[in-house]
């Protein structure tokens, strides 16, 4: 169990890593969106790995919130954002 | 290793390497509709996968409802901010009129 979590942690550390650089460079408003989006999932993802990994059930109501959160940030910012100049 | 913890092992690699993919796409692609293809669809998958995986190697507690829930709620809720973003970005492209 050892080695599947190091290798799934890894291919979610680079995951989010890749992904917070198209929140950074993102051109328009709604590519962060998307980044802070997928993010959400990826931090989500990562909270169940160590889940299973450490038999640590505690950190599960976290994971709900992080998607009821990720779902109200995203539609919020895409519904009520100002367009930017491009 | 048990039979339960190779599904279990199994599931959670293929979520990993689906989100992997998934934020590839993010960085790769040339256009807000086709980023936010690529960060709903293959990151859906994984996180289920993941959520599925976790599910059978804790199956011995109660929080496995949790997980399912959380995973219904982003099968439901991901479509929705899709549509959201796809519909504002596709409003706001006018500079693209030509192409198609």
């Amino acid at each position: 169990m050892t080695v599947v979590a190091v290798i799934a942690g890894v291919l979610l550390t680079a995951a989010a890593v890749i992904t917070s650089y198209r929140v950074l460079a993102g051109p328009s408003t709604l590519d962060r969106v998307v980044g802070i989006d997928s993010l959400m999932a990826i931090a989500a993802a990562g909270l169940a790995v160590w889940a299973a990994y450490s038999n640590d059930t505690s950190v599960i109501p976290a994971i709900v919130a992080l998607s009821l959160v990720g779902f109200l940030g995203s539609a919020a910012v895409s519904r009520f954002r100002v367009r930017d100049d491009r | 290793m048990s039979v339960w913890e190779w599904i279990s092992a199994v599931l959670i690699l293929s979520g990993s390497a689906l989100a992997f993919t998934a934020a590839i796409g993010i960085v790769r692609f040339p256009d807000t509709l086709t980023r936010m293809h690529a960060a709903t669809k293959p990151q859906v998958v994984g996180l289920v996968l993941i959520l599925i995986g976790t599910g059978i190697d804790i199956r011995h507690d109660i929080n496995v409802w949790m997980l399912v829930l959380t995973g219904l709620f982003t099968i439901i809720t991901a479509p929705v901010v899709a549509h959201l973003i796809g519909r504002t970005a596709y409003r706001e492209q006018r500079h693209r009129d030509g192409l198609f």
